[in-house]
């Protein structure tokens, strides 16, 4: 198996509190991966570290082999690390084509042309492509500002797909949807990364989207990894119940 | 998506109109057609910068330094020609932007607004107490000709002006265009609502503002050119605060969506100054500030979105019907 993100000894502080420390795994070609823990255990920083928005103050971090702990947000997004957002940061004024058309620009690893149009007739052709497999053609020519917090949430995990990515990190999926749209949510996102075959890491709160769509889970508490394997045998660590799921043993 | 958009080529013919249409003026509107076209020359500069969500308090600094730079060479080499003069100033606008550029694109905001407006008054400054330069004074230059065709009827003289002003200023308009549609034009709207999220995507930022700085100084340093040759005379007042204030004004009046909004707004400002400078001599300034709080109060966006406005008008409904199929 194929290692894409070797994290080692990644430490870090924010005064006396402790958002990482000794945290090292590996992550496998292909995985899903769900992060798990209370608020405040570590995840977001994890996953702000891995995609050079924080410094880690110690340890170090490798995608396919190459450093990229003190690389900045652009330059890991160009080797191949795309994250989505608890809150979706989109562009709010322009429409979901236009969101994901500067995506798509982003991607091309070039030179941003001064001169050809945006909607040139490839770009448009992949920005449906992408609406498409969200389910989201109908609505893309509606700017930002008018659509549904769900609707969102979808637009910013396709702008992140763009790049066709290595490693894709969203940071709670499903958080302000609805009960009964979760699951079909969280369906038609594995769908429409599924053709790329990206290693997947998502922050979750929820138990019942963790058990359903992750194969391996990753449970952090006060900055340390706490539990790591497969969900059925993490949910039932006496550990895990007891610090981050909060069910009685 | 599609909405109709004039092909750049019926955009060059409008340009050739507009310009041949200075035979019809009368020769007192020339001059204020040549203003105000100069102006919104260097207004669109400050829109394109705008459209990165960066305001430019000191355009006075690339103004003055095309201005002086085409001075200093007409009076050093004899050089007269208006589109040479031209090119000349767009050149030395567009180097100094581009050693400017880089350093202040990492700033935002307040900040890159002060930064620019403490350059051009450190410029202005250094203008002043340069006896070389003529000091506070400035210095005189010659009449412009243009391809070795000297201009002695001042009317003929304000016509070449006149046209030479519109044609470049409704090509950088053309350009300016091209570069709104552009993905680089995307882009910079994007870095305008979120710098950070552009920058998840792999794109620069500071790249993106870069460029548009750059362009901003090319087209100040043409205007500044064009303000010479209509009054064959440059003093330091081309860097000082209120000359950039003045280009601001004309920026904001037009709002960022729109090219021909720029043109627009230069001449209704331009109308506006001399009319109630003619009528009301004492109070014109209050009657420009009546005229900027009306257009702040019902046009937010600028005049540009008298137009612009009505294609989101168009996909209201749509959007409606959308949010309302959401919260079933």
């Amino acid at each position: 198996m194929t290692s894409v993100l070797s994290v080692r000894g990644l430490e870090k502080r924010f005064g006396a509190v402790v958002a990482a420390d000794a945290v090292s795994l590996e992550l496998v070609a292909g995985q899903k991966v769900s992060l798990i823990g209370a608020n405040g255990a570590g995840k977001t920083t994890f996953v702000n570290m891995v995609t050079g928005y924080l410094k880690p103050d110690r340890g170090s971090i490798a995608l396919d082999g190459v450093d990229i702990a003190s690389r900045s947000p652009r330059h890991v997004a160009r080797l191949g690390i795309s994250r989505s957002f608890q809150i979706p940061q989109l562009f709010v004024e322009l429409t979901a084509a236009e969101n994901l058309s500067v995506a798509v620009c982003g991607a091309r690893g070039q030179a941003l042309s001064f001169h050809a149009p945006a909607e040139a007739h490839g770009r448009r052709a992949k920005v449906l492509e992408l609406l498409e497999r969200f389910g989201l053609t109908d609505l893309a020519d509606r700017p930002i500002s008018e659509l549904a917090g769900g609707v969102r949430k979808l637009v910013d995990i396709a702008m992140a797909l763009a790049r066709r990515p290595k490693l894709l990190l969203l940071d709670e999926p499903t958080s302000g949807v609805s009960a009964e749209e979760k699951f079909a949510t969280m369906d038609r996102v594995i769908h429409a990364v599924a053709p790329d075959a990206a290693t997947l890491v998502f922050v979750e709160h929820d138990m019942e989207i963790v058990s359903r769509y992750a194969d391996r889970v990753l449970a952090f508490y006060q900055g340390r990894i706490l539990a790591d394997g497969d969900p059925r045998t993490v949910l039932k660590d006496p550990e895990v119940r007891r610090y981050v799921t909060g069910r009685a043993q | 998506m599609a909405h109709r958009r004039l092909h750049p080529l019926v955009m060059v013919l409008l340009v050739a109109l507009a310009a041949l249409f200075g035979r019809a003026l009368p020769t007192w509107t020339l001059s204020l057609a040549t203003i105000a076209a100069s102006n919104a020359l260097i207004a669109l500069g400050i829109v394109i910068l705008a459209r990165t969500g960066n305001v430019s308090f000191g355009q006075g600094l690339f103004y003055a330094a095309g201005g002086y730079g085409v001075a200093l060479i007409a009076n050093a080499s004899g050089l007269t020609d208006a589109v040479a003069q031209m090119i000349i100033g767009a050149v030395c606008g567009g180097l100094l932007g581009l050693v400017i550029g880089p350093l202040i694109a990492r700033y935002s905001g307040i900040f890159f607004g002060m930064l620019t407006l403490a350059l051009s008054m450190v410029f202005y400054g250094a203008l002043v107490k340069s006896t070389a330069l003529g000091g506070s004074d400035g210095f005189n230059v010659g009449r412009p000709s243009l391809f070795g065709m000297a201009f002695i009827d001042p009317r003929e003289a304000d016509f070449m002006l006149y046209a030479v002003s519109v044609v470049t200023t409704g090509l950088a308009g053309i350009a300016a265009t091209i570069l709104f549609r552009s993905e680089l034009g995307l882009a910079s709207l994007a870095v305008r609502e979120n710098n950070l999220r552009v920058e998840y995507l792999g794109i620069s930022s500071n790249r993106v503002i870069t460029f548009n700085f750059v362009i901003a100084a090319t087209f100040a340093g043409a205007s500044g050119a064009f303000a010479l040759m209509a009054q064959r005379h440059i003093d330091p007042q081309f860097a000082y605060w209120t000359t950039s204030g003045e280009f601001v004004f004309v920026a904001v009046l037009a709002g960022y969506q729109s090219v021909a909004a720029v043109f627009v707004a230069s001449l209704a400002l331009e109308l506006v100054r001399s009319f109630s400078n003619l009528y009301l001599p004492n109070t014109w300034q209050l009657v420009l500030g009546v005229f900027l709080l009306g257009v702040i109060l019902f046009l937010p966006r600028g005049i540009g979105s008298l137009w612009i406005r009505q294609r989101h008008k168009r996909i209201e409904p749509a959007a409606v019907a959308a949010q309302k199929e959401a919260a079933q």
